[in-house]
């Protein structure tokens, strides 16, 4: 016993080397895209400038909990990827930087918006279009139409058959409300979703869940980012996607730059890296079908083109805002999520 | 004293002149500091203070030289005692002082800098000179009390309880107590008592409504009841499974025992993944309800029932592995006596077996509670919309309204029901005597279950059983499906993507994707293992043979961090080790230290039910005999306490491999653990890779079983064996 916690007072010795910041020619990235993208993205960056790439991969939400925690001795230089509005949340709270990339001239006008909105704390990389996602083999079997618009989602025939995210915990999920609010104004969104709950056969914790789900045959529909259920076609998966009539929203996948990162330079050069249209162009070949930011990158066939999506004006400064998201969902959990099923 | 005295001051004197006072960026072996040394960075704390201008330290080493001087100068032992206690305790306060007022942007506090009108001076985290001091300081004071009286005078259980109760303060007390102030903050982190009240009294955490409409409960409800279902029903399959381990001629114990240990092994969300692949409205099992009885698909396993199912899976085998060493311990001469007297096998078992097991069953109950409230993920995947305090914590840190002050809230309500279990727990036992091992001779023979009792045992454990094996069959065999869920042709392609090895021109290459945090997780849960046992097992020891002021609250203290779901852990952990003075965020050294005060109750259980059956009068003998207490520790308790410590280092050495919640925050790319990978390739829909991966940890995990019970050995009592009694029939 004595030997073995010898051992391991040698081994834990031995395991005491911090990750190492310091110096030029090192970058630290935190990436909450799927791993496939972000180890890519290391690679592409690490063979074009030398600078050694450590990235951490984490869902968005984990990454700005681990940059709020960090906050007073900040390990991160660059956070790559997750829905625009965790970005807007980390600049809100003070954890970015303002950073004007010369790149911004190329960009689709929702990423330059996302800059705009948030102080040039962030910007757009890529979007995806929320839509119904659904396992079309369960449909046929049941017999069921096609979900085309947000009023479809209501019919008695698709009880139990639907899924979303649950508001509060999924950044998705909050897309969706948001959405259907900016549609058809908050009341009556909120009389639509007390009605969709009797559809709805559970909310799932994570965004991409549903899809997940509608792929192996555990729910039928899922609201969710249509690139995620492209994905999943892609794989294999009797799955078809579609934009709903009435409109939809989107999320614009963002970048920002840590504040007090510890290599500010590399951190400036990975993002007007990340932003030209040779690297956003290969997103698609580790199957991330999102729309790229960069207007000369080309958005991959699979995926609905997002000019044949009706998109609406989503007004990010609003419901990007942490009291409004508060409120909202807050309004979501008492009003809908108590409901009984 | 005097000899101990020197040695500790010889230590602190080295932590003082030679090591490298702060924490050095670089690994260990690699000595690229000494080139420097002793430079700024690197300098030892007496040329800090004389060459590198930190005035602010020169007050720890006079604390040392004091100590010295009243060796050199006192010949009266009871003054020589006083100065020790004393400066041993100023010295560690003035570090601590030193530490909090100074950390790497200057002066910490507001109040310091507007006195002093700067912003200070600089310093980075303590590194092992402070570490080798601090260690002197507090033994110094240990001796002075030691002297004084403390503990009957024997230095090294002075020592033990205070290096004990240090560590437990910094890296439990410390941290918890760091996120648990955030419970009466707002988000901007100002005091706001009235949001406190209103969050912990909130109708979704305490409702009453399901009970008399179809609304739900509040999520702590939902825990209490899940908890109390899970505990109950693991202790119940845990004792089937131990009584027939080794009360009964049952022919495979051994591939029971492998069976029972396979879920504690499994990384989490893989038996969820598992039970949705069988019971999932599209599951195999349901297919064929449907095709053979038209049984209608349904989703009834997302729910209580699913989670309920999943962890029974996941934590009998612990209450297996607590009872099995307890029921193995009771003194079969008690029970031969019993029907000496005539008692009926079911008596003897009801009113003799069943009471000297208490402790174990009590201990079983409280492990598999508090691991129902603080699991993860199976809830994750299998709750649906029955709602549970751990995902709930988790998604009010990480979700989408990132409100750390609920999470905070949440967690002192899961706190509060585990220190109710625990209290509950205190007052079932109550005083009575457990004591079955004694150093007296006792060669009975244990006495056969009673044929009723041997069948319910059957009727509990053969289902638990059969679900087990089809679970894993499952598991096995959908790492080689093609794609989870819709191609079921067999491959061995998420093998190769994940752990493919190539020759290459330098040797061997591990090119695939998952040897980086295979190699870690191994490390990492290699290094905490054996400590985590040694210091449960050191606490045990002084929880249940020593008695000095504050025990209780020792204990409480001890159970904390497991009590504390694993989500508030890793963010309390970055909040306290992020900053100087103890900075270890982005090492291995963090992910080590978690692990080994996560799990740390466990040796505390394991060796606190093990030493209650144990007799004090072998301690006292070896005493007696003129044994030191460090010697009666190694000679006579340790031995006695081998299946006790089985289990620890089973169960810290697997659970360090299956973590989730705690690591997630605490993992960096150096640094990455083979659960949080999982937990990636899951998220990406990549269950086949997911699972892959799950089932090489398992073969991993069962080789180290296996090697930890070659290494420690069976514990060796005086009960005669039953081929003897064979023989004897036999001839006779």
């Amino acid at each position: 016993m004595r030997k073995m916690v010898l051992l391991a007072a040698i081994g834990l010795v031995a395991l005491a080397a911090p990750a190492n910041a310091q110096g030029s020619k090192e970058l630290v990235v935190y990436c909450s895209v799927l791993n496939e993208w972000c180890t890519l993205m290391v690679q592409e960056f690490e063979k074009k400038t030398g600078v050694k790439v450590t990235m951490t991969q984490k869902g968005s939400g984990e990454t700005v909990t681990q940059l709020r925690a960090e906050a007073a001795n900040p390990r991160a230089d660059i956070f790559y990827g997750g829905v625009g509005d965790q970005h807007m949340e980390a600049a809100e709270a003070g954890l970015t930087v303002e950073y004007r990339s010369p790149m911004l001239a190329e960009l689709h006008p929702w990423a330059r918006r996302q800059a705009e909105q948030s102080g040039h704390r962030s910007v757009g990389i890529y979007a995806g279009a929320l839509g119904f996602v659904w396992n079309s083999e369960l449909l046929a079997k049941k017999k069921l139409d096609e979900p085309k618009c947000w009023a479809d989602l209501l019919k008695p025939a698709y009880k139990d058959e639907i899924q979303m995210s649950n508001p509060s915990s999924s950044g998705t999920a909050y897309v969706t409300l948001a959405t259907i609010i900016q549609i058809m104004g908050e009341e009556p969104a909120f009389a639509y979703l007390k009605k969709l709950h009797a559809n709805i056969n559970q909310y799932t914790r994570s965004g991409p869940a549903p899809v997940r789900n509608a792929a192996r045959g555990e729910t039928t529909i899922g609201i969710n980012f249509l690139h995620d259920g492209v994905a999943e076609a892609a794989a294999g998966f009797p799955l078809k996607v579609a934009g709903p009539c009435e409109g939809t929203g989107y999320e614009i996948g963002s970048m920002s730059i840590v504040k007090g990162g510890k290599n500010p330079e590399n951190a400036r050069a990975w993002y007007d890296w990340a932003l030209t249209a040779e690297i956003q162009n290969k997103a698609k070949t580790v199957k991330s079908f999102q729309v790229p930011s960069n207007m000369k990158a080309s958005a991959p066939e699979q995926m609905p083109k997002l000019d044949q999506i009706k998109l609406i004006d989503y007004d990010f400064a609003r419901y990007g805002s942490g009291v409004e998201r508060k409120r909202i969902i807050t309004r979501w959990e008492k009003e809908v999520g108590s409901l009984p099923k | 004293m005097t000899r101990a005295v020197r040695l500790w001051l010889a230590v602190g004197w080295a932590g003082a002149l030679v090591l490298p006072w702060y924490a050095i960026d670089g690994s260990f072996w690699d000595f690229a500091w000494l080139a420097k040394y002793p430079g700024d960075a690197t300098a030892p704390l007496l040329l800090q203070v004389l060459a590198h201008g930190r005035w602010w330290l020169l007050p720890v080493p006079l604390a040392l030289l004091a100590a010295t001087a009243a060796l050199a100068l006192g010949r009266d032992d009871a003054r020589l005692a006083r100065l020790l206690v004393g400066t041993g305790v100023a010295g560690l306060l003035l570090m601590l002082a030193e530490g909090a007022a100074i950390d790497h942007r200057g002066w910490s506090w507001a109040w310091l800098q507007a006195l002093a009108g700067t912003s200070g001076p600089k310093q980075s985290g303590m590194g092992y000179g402070a570490l080798v001091l601090s260690l002197a300081f507090v033994m110094l004071a240990c001796q002075g009390l030691a002297a004084r009286g403390w503990c009957r005078g024997d230095a090294f259980t002075v020592g033990a309880i205070a290096l004990v109760v240090a560590l437990v303060g910094v890296f439990v007390f410390f941290p918890v107590l760091e996120i648990l102030f955030s419970a009466v903050k707002d988000n901007d982190g100002r005091f706001a008592p009235a949001e406190f009240v209103q969050k912990f009294f909130d109708r979704s955490v305490w409702g009453l409504d399901c009970l008399h409409s179809s609304l739900r409960c509040g999520v702590a409800w939902n825990t209490l009841f899940l908890a109390v279902v899970v505990g109950a029903g693991s202790t119940l399959i845990g004792l089937a499974f131990a009584l027939i381990a080794t009360r009964t001629d049952f022919p495979f114990k051994g591939l029971l025992k492998v069976m029972s240990v396979l879920p504690i092994i499994t990384p989490p969300f893989v038996i969820g993944l598992a039970m949705i692949l069988l019971f999932g409205r599209s599951g195999l099992v349901t297919g064929l309800l449907y095709d053979w009885f038209a049984v209608p698909r349904s989703r009834w396993i997302y729910g209580l029932q699913g989670v309920a199912i999943a962890q029974l899976l996941a934590f009998s085998p612990i209450a297996f592995l607590v009872l099995i060493g307890v029921v193995q311990g009771v003194s079969p001469s008690l029970e031969e006596a019993s029907q000496t007297l005539r008692a009926k096998g079911w008596t003897t078992f009801n009113t003799v077996t069943l009471p000297l097991i208490r402790p174990g069953l009590a201990n079983a109950f409280l492990l598999g509670f508090v691991e129902s409230m603080a699991d993860f993920g199976n809830p994750l995947v299998l709750a649906g919309n029955y709602e549970v305090l751990a995902t709930k914590i988790f998604f009010a840190v990480v979700g989408a309204s990132h409100d750390q002050g609920r999470a905070a809230v949440l967690a002192i309500i899961l706190l509060a029901f585990t220190l109710g279990a625990f209290y509950a727990q205190h007052a079932w036992l109550g005083r009575k005597s457990y004591t079955t091992v004694t150093g007296k001779g006792d060669a009975g023979l244990a006495v056969p279950l009673p044929r009723g009792l041997r069948r319910l045992c059957y009727a509990v454990a053969g289902p638990f059983a059969l679900l087990t094996a089809v679970t894993y069959a499952t598991i096995l065999i959908a790492s080689f499906w093609n794609t989870v869920g819709r191609d079921y042709s067999l491959t061995l392609q998420h093998y190769v993507t994940g752990f493919s090895v190539e020759w290459g021109a330098r040797g061997l290459h591990f090119t695939g994707s998952a040897w980086d945090s295979f190699w870690t997780t191994i490390q990492i849960a290699a290094v905490s293992a054996p400590l985590t046992a040694a210091i449960g097992l050191m606490t045990a020891y002084l929880l249940t043979r020593q008695k000095f002021a504050g025990q209780r609250a020792f204990e409480f203290g001890t159970m904390l961090s497991f009590a504390i779901p694993g989500t508030v852990i890793g963010v309390s952990y970055i909040l306290a080790f992020n900053v100087p003075p103890i900075e270890l965020t982005g090492t291995g050294v963090i992910l080590v230290i978690c692990f080994v005060f996560r799990n740390m109750p466990v040796g505390v259980r394991s060796g606190i039910a093990a030493l209650s059956q144990i007799d004090k009068s072998l301690d006292e003998a070896s005493l007696t005999l003129g044994a030191r207490t460090f010697a009666t520790v190694r000679r006579v308790v340790l031995p006695l306490l081998r299946p006790a410590m089985v289990s620890a280092l089973v169960y810290s050495f697997v659970r360090a491999m299956t973590a989730v919640s705690a690591v997630i925050f605490l993992v960096t790319a150096q640094y990455n653990m083979a659960t949080a990978y999982i937990v990636g390739r899951v998220e990406a829909g990549e269950y086949g890779l997911a699972i892959a991966y799950s089932n090489v940890l398992i073969a991993v995990m069962l080789g180290a079983i296996l090697l930890i019970q070659l290494a420690v050995g069976e514990r060796r009592l005086g009960r005669r064996q039953p081929q003897a009694v064979l023989a004897v029939q036999a001839g006779g």
